[in-house]
């Protein structure tokens, strides 16, 4: 009956490589025809724009802009996924590492203390400000039942206002310059890279690239997301929270509880999206007008193209930010670098789409495939 | 504040409703003006009625409103639209190319056209594949600024568009206007509301300064935008096909079970909404140098979106929402902003106290308790600060908005099947 | 009560019907001929097809194979549209009607009576309130249907249906939600419109209703029509019943007693208030006790209580006063995790729904609800191989068909998922097991399994309670029945002594004993009652 050759070649695809391969490789297909028609439609050579794309990207510097920012990238997706994954769309991510950031880099650049003490009482404060900040909207939805879209919409406009207000009238340092910025960071405050220990075993990088110690934070968040997730009885719960909430409070979870958890939970993560730039990127080191904004809404994009699965969103912040660095110089070889924009954007439809096709599809064939299976089962067993 | 009649707990006739709602509406807005009047005098802040700071509330609330009645469309069709951001942004970009080649009303057409692309795709995401509403209009704003962006480059940095003043972050401005109005005696001419609103006196000036502001100078657009979303009005609740999208996003298996296309009905209700974006997209054209600007939209997508909440899902709700946010946006930008910001609050801090008498004799305790804790911080603020910081001022619609959600989030009914994606015969 | 004017003419033919769905044929060749003017029955057991069936007449889907004549005319419907065209309506089981809108409005939606630009309300009202007049169904037009009760929401679903001018009426299941008096008054809605001229065709697997109303009956079995009966009056309620399963239907009998004076549940004095309406209760002072090695049934029309109770057990929704205690410990307070952890086994009455995760493995749907516990885990971490582990055991022993433990729920029948749900809770060492409906939807095989699982879950000194709307599954299985009406315990029965009919009188409220000493006085009177109605 489910002979495969009559199976349409999407889906014996998915059942070959699994939905989760199959789906951003065609959604990669798709954008890079839909930025090549683009292109062509307003007059630009599409092959000649790509193979610059290709020529940026294949350098060594690149990786490593690639990986460093492909860090702050992951842990913002990790961030929104936890939410994700119970069901809260906690769009206010932005505003929770931001005002994160902003208190960290007050605090941290005030402090006197010895390097194993700093840097854990930087992160604390930004682990704590944005976890309390997302306890907002969790506390509301939880005794008043207002929708978490709505309210972190709201509260990142409000975040911007209030950071805004701090670092230009409490938090600003008072050193003459025009620029509005709090204190840097001392050094015992920092995260160290890795530069020393690559050179040492012979991968001297090339001058002025910094691989930064930032990663190792992203990585462990990863890991520990993962077994979390999976292996945890609260990652469980989560989960069937997320996918069922009734059968989750049939079976003991608490409601309001898990969703106040989470949504401090993915705040607190995203306060840690903010101490890249501030403990590892040498252009910052502290919190200004100039700071890196909307990595929360980019961890959006991250946790949906990454199917809120900690692997596929680290695929998904290495391809985001390889895209904005090949793209970005484009506009001194006469190409518009806002095709990027366009990349990213198509990418990130067209995978959902087929996500959500593939899931589809691939439940219609499991019920096929359990049907056909135990039927011989049926017809076997006495009537 | 019209909730009330929007949720009524028994069943009364439509047309009783309807009375009922308009006679309220008239109410709470004596009421209102009555209010800050109150507040004007006791915390000297003149410019809060003044005919500019209203006429600059109107305009600004202009583009809210056509955002929010453009949720309000593909909302009632069933289909969350996180995406108005994009949409806007979208209709700047072709409001300024096709503006700046045709002139005005050419904008107007180029900015509804990228609404309804934009809208269109949306609802190919959401109803055709049935992605989750909010994932996939989320996607649409970041499509939406990435495409006004690379037009931008490609159509404002040709020679030709270099040479009428055009860049990658802004398009030549558009030759032409569209028109302004104002009305003959009253506002214009002897301009008598303009005398009344010299004379200072409590409560009458505040009207009249009210009413001429609203009368004096009206853009175009803002006409255009009025008899759109009055139209609204009637398409959705009085004509076959208002009908039939509102029963998509109330119970699209009924709809299906009587041969209505849900789909068609989502995808039309999202090709208008983004049409409604698109235009609110071209009067923020209008609004600035006549010229599309790099992110000039600023959010006012997500307010449209707060309106619509704010507003209960009614199109007279949104336009209530509306013109409060306009309101504070024209109040912030008016001269001594500070000092009119801080009339504001005492305004409020009074609203808020009535609410609470209100609440207490209606037995609503926790309704109450919020209200009056508001109100106490409202009060504390006016108190403590002389002139209220520019960046708070910038927050004050989110924060209404919040409070606002808080207070009758019970009560804010959103249409039942909104955001749940619908597939043909899915569930009969 | 059966329309005696038998018409010749034909209205619906079906033929060899082939209806496939991802994993099942849902229709299989099913014939079907209907005679114009005659109330005709279809039947069969949960999941044999006729819902499909009488889709695919309605348009809703198209048909693999078969061809459909209406009034001898070949009819291919792409869509609802079409079948609404020759004059078919249809009444949908689960209502088909927006709360927030009017009842004039959902009746026109999609054939509104104005023009483009208005709907044409006060013409709908006009003719509304005729057909109302005329056929017995009347409904205020400008009423939300929110406000409407259940049999009101089902005269607005017939109402659709007329306004349109149909002359074909299918419903599907109509009596399910209904009390009796409201089904005598849908039965002469429909007596009233055969006679003139219409044509009913009406899903059910209450048989005794079937053979009151019914002119012709059709029976289907596993998509398959295996009967026809043209003439009613000539076969009983066995003779269907075997037509419908192919055997004798299984009964729900349970063996001698063995119920303990051990106090297993007792719950004292509960009261549960109405969400948004704090002065009715939902539940007004409730008291049940349920001892070791018994079952306790609560018989009740769906809403007078039932899910409230359900939920006041388990901790699932704040209670206003009383107090429940488990084995002698009070857990009135207690959360529903703790109260699950100290041994309350639940089977919820939408498995779906409170019972499961379609989308998660079997493995992670056996740990649901016993995560905190072994195998499972230890509180903290789950433990996955322990829980693959039990899973497998659970498929072994309570015959859950399934290619492995590790597919989505999903994949499994309504009949397996329910075997499966059983499953988890019998081997998690339960003391009390709250069983809601629990072979609700599922075919004969799995529902005798079931009962079997209730009757094991008794001999093995649980106490069980039971909340059912099949009545002889009460009956056979209950070791004490209490009637719930209005929130309230209105009557405790002895099974052994009460018949489906007497049930029905204390469930409708018009009788009612709180002293179980007065049962059997009760109960003989409503029995002469019941069967005096039954000659007459």
């Amino acid at each position: 009956m489910a002979d495969t050759t009559e199976r349409p070649l999407l889906d014996r695809l998915a059942s070959k490589f699994g939905p989760n391969i199959v789906a951003p490789v065609i959604a990669a297909v798709v954008a890079i025809a839909v930025s090549s028609l683009t292109l062509l439609a307003g007059g630009y050579n599409p092959v000649r724009a790509f193979t610059e794309i290709g020529k940026v990207l294949w350098s060594v510097e690149s990786l490593i802009l690639i990986l460093n920012r492909g860090a702050w990238y992951y842990v913002a997706g990790v961030a929104v996924a936890v939410g994700f994954k119970m069901g809260l769309f906690n769009i206010g991510a932005d505003g929770q590492y931001r005002l994160g950031a902003l208190f960290a880099a007050y605090f941290g650049a005030k402090a006197d203390l010895p390097p194993v003490l700093h840097v854990p009482y930087i992160v604390l404060i930004a682990v704590l400000v944005g976890g309390m900040w997302a306890a907002i909207p969790g506390v509301l939805k939880v005794t008043r039942g207002v929708n978490e879209v709505i309210s972190t919409i709201m509260l990142n406009f409000v975040a911007t206002g209030i950071s805004a207000w701090l670092l230009g009238n409490y938090f600003r340092r008072e050193d003459g310059t025009l620029l509005t910025a709090t204190k840097v960071i001392p050094i015992s405050g920092r995260l160290p890279n890795f530069n020393r220990i690559l050179s040492s075993i012979g991968l001297g990088l090339p001058k002025g690239s910094v691989l930064q110690g930032y990663i190792v934070i992203a990585i462990l968040v990863g890991i520990g997301y993962y077994i979390l997730l999976f292996r945890s009885r609260f990652g469980f719960e989560l989960r069937v929270s997320g996918e069922n909430p009734a059968a989750a409070k049939a079976s003991g979870v608490n409601p309001k509880r898990m969703v106040l958890t989470t949504i401090i939970l993915s705040g607190a993560i995203a306060g840690l999206i903010g101490i890249g730039p501030l403990l590892s990127d040498p252009t910052h080191y502290k919190y200004s007008d100039q700071f890196p904004f909307t990595l929360g809404f980019t961890g959006l994009s991250l946790a949906l193209l990454g199917r809120n699965h900690p692997v596929g969103i680290a695929f998904a912040a290495i391809i985001w930010h390889a895209i904005e660095r090949g793209t970005q110089p484009l506009t001194t070889k006469g190409f518009p670098q806002e095709i990027g924009k366009i990349l990213q954007g198509a990418f990130l439809l067209t995978a959902v789409i087929v996500f959500e096709v593939m899931q589809r599809r691939s439940q219609r064939e499991a019920v096929r495939d359990a049907a056909v299976k135990s039927s011989v089962q049926v017809e076997a067993a006495p009537a | 504040m019209s909730l009330q009649t929007m949720t009524p707990s028994q069943p009364a006739s439509l047309r009783a409703r309807w009375s009922e709602g308009r006679n309220l509406a008239l109410l709470l807005s004596v009421g209102a003006v009555a209010l800050i009047s109150v507040a004007r005098l006791i915390s000297d802040a003149d410019r809060l009625t003044s005919s500019t700071t209203i006429g600059t509330g109107l305009r600004l609330a202009v583009p809210i409103a056509l955002a929010g009645i453009g949720g309000l469309y593909a909302e009632r069709s069933g289909t969350v639209n996180i995406g108005l951001e994009g949409m806007m942004t979208l209709g700047t970009v072709g409001a300024g190319y096709a503006g700046w080649q045709g002139g005005p009303w050419w904008a107007i057409i180029g900015g509804i056209v990228g609404g309804i692309l934009g809208g269109l795709l949306l609802s190919l995401a959401t109803t055709t594949f049935g992605v989750n509403h909010i994932i996939a209009g989320f996607a649409i704003n970041i499509i939406g600024s990435g495409v006004a962006r690379f037009l931008a480059n490609v159509w404002f940095t040709t020679d030709e568009a270099g040479a009428a003043g055009g860049s990658i972050t802004s398009s030549p401005a558009i030759v032409g206007d569209l028109g302004r109005f104002s009305v003959p005696i009253l506002a214009d001419g002897p301009d008598l509301l303009g005398d009344l609103e010299k004379k200072g006196w409590f409560f009458l000036s505040d009207i009249a300064g009210v009413l001429k502001g609203l009368t004096k100078d009206v853009q175009a657009e803002t006409l255009i935008a009025l008899v759109l979303i009055l139209g609204s009005i009637y398409v959705i609740w009085h004509t076959p096909f208002g009908l039939r999208l509102r029963s998509a996003g109330e119970k699209p298996s009924a709809a299906e079970s009587l041969g209505v296309s849900v789909a068609k009905m989502r995808h039309i209700g999202m090709a208008i909404s983004g049409g409604f974006a698109g235009l609110g997209g071209a009067v923020i054209v209008f609004a600035g140098a006549d010229q599309y600007q790099q992110d000039q939209v600023a959010g006012r997508g997500f307010l449209g979106l707060a309106a619509l909440v704010i507003g209960n899902w009614m199109p007279a709700g949104v336009l209530a929402g509306s013109a409060v946010f306009g309101y504070a946006l024209g109040v912030a930008n008016s001269l001594d902003s500070g000092i009119s910001v801080r009339g504001l609050i005492l305004a409020v801090a009074i609203g808020l106290a009535l609410l609470t008498a209100r609440a207490v004799i209606r037995g609503r305790y926790v309704e109450a308790a919020i209200q009056a804790t508001v109100g106490a911080l409202a009060l504390a603020a006016y108190l403590k600060v002389e002139e209220v910081n520019n960046q708070f001022v910038y927050i004050t619609p989110y924060v209404v908005t919040l409070v606002f959600v808080t207070v009758f989030a019970q009560r804010l009914r959103p249409p039942a099947a909104e955001g749940h994606p619908y597939l043909k015969g899915q569930s009969l | 009560m059966t329309n005696t004017a038998v018409a010749s003419a034909v209205a619906i033919e079906l033929r060899d019907i082939v209806k496939r769905f991802p994993g099942v044929v849902a229709n299989d060749g099913v014939d079907l001929t209907v005679r114009t003017g005659s109330i005709h029955a279809i039947v069969g057991e949960n999941g044999a097809g006729k819902s499909t069936l009488m889709k695919t007449l309605y348009g809703a889907h198209r048909p693999d194979e078969g061809t459909i004549r209406v009034n001898g005319a070949e009819q291919s419907f792409r869509s609802p549209r079409d079948a609404i065209a020759v004059g078919i309506g249809m009444v949908f089981q689960h209502f088909q009607l927006a709360d927030n809108l009017t009842v004039w409005e959902n009746i026109v939606l999609g054939d509104e009576p104005g023009s483009w630009y208005r709907i044409g309300a006060k013409h709908a009202r006009t003719k509304l309130r005729e057909l109302g007049v005329r056929y017995g169904l009347e409904v205020d037009p400008d009423a939300l249907v929110a406000d409407l009760g259940v049999g009101q929401k089902q005269r607005v679903e017939i109402l659709k249906v007329l306004f349109r001018g149909a002359r074909i009426i299918i419903l599907d299941e109509p009596t399910a939600v209904l009390v009796p008096q409201e089904v005598d008054e849908l039965f002469k809605s429909l007596a009233e419109l055969t006679a003139g001229g219409a044509t009913a065709i009406f899903i059910s697997h209450k048989l005794d209703e079937v053979l009151a109303h019914a002119d012709a009956i059709t029976v289907i079995r596993a998509g398959k029509t295996v009967g026809e009966v043209p003439d009613p009056s000539k076969v009983n309620s066995h003779d269907l019943a075997e037509l419908m399963v192919g055997s004798e239907l299984p009964s729900p009998e349970t063996r001698e007693s063995t119920v303990t004076t051990d106090v297993a549940l007792e719950i004292t004095g509960l009261s549960v208030a109405t969400p948004g309406q704090a002065h009715k209760l939902a539940l007004d002072n409730i008291n049940i006790t349920i001892h070791r090695g018994e079952i306790v049934g609560i018989a009740g029309v769906e809403g007078n209580g039932q899910a409230e109770l359900v939920e006041a057990i388990l901790g699932l929704e704040p209670i206003a006063s009383g107090a429940i205690e488990l084995f002698g410990h009070d857990i009135t307070k207690a959360s529903t995790g703790d109260r699950r952890h100290a041994g309350i086994g639940y089977i919820p009455e939408d498995r779906q729904k409170d019972g499961m995760v379609l989308s998660f493995p079997l493995w992670e749907n056996c740990a649901l609800g016993h995560q905190r516990q072994e195998p499972y885990g230890d509180g903290r971490w789950i433990d996955r191989a322990a829980s693959l582990a039990r899973t497998e055991q659970i498929i072994r022993e309570f015959d859950v068909r399934t290619p492995s433990s590790d597919v989505p729920a999903l994949t499994l029948s309504g009949g397996n998922q329910q075997k499966l749900i059983v499953g988890r809770e019998m081997t998690s060492s339960p003391k009390v097991l709250i069983a809601s409906h629990p072979t609700r939807g599922i075919d004969v095989g799995a529902q005798a399994a079931i009962w079997e699982v209730m009757r094991l879950a008794r001999s093995m000194g649980l106490g069980v309670l039971l909340i059912s709307a099949d009545l002889e599954e009460l009956i056979g299985l209950s070791d004490t029945l209490h009637v719930i009406y209005d929130g309230r315990i209105n009557a405790t029965l002895v099974p052994a002594a009460v018949t489906p009919k007497i049930l029905g009188t204390y469930m409708t409220g018009s009788a009612r004993t709180d002293d179980p000493n007065l049962t059997a006085t009760a109960a003989a009177a409503a029995a002469a009652a019941a069967n005096g109605a039954d000659h007459g």
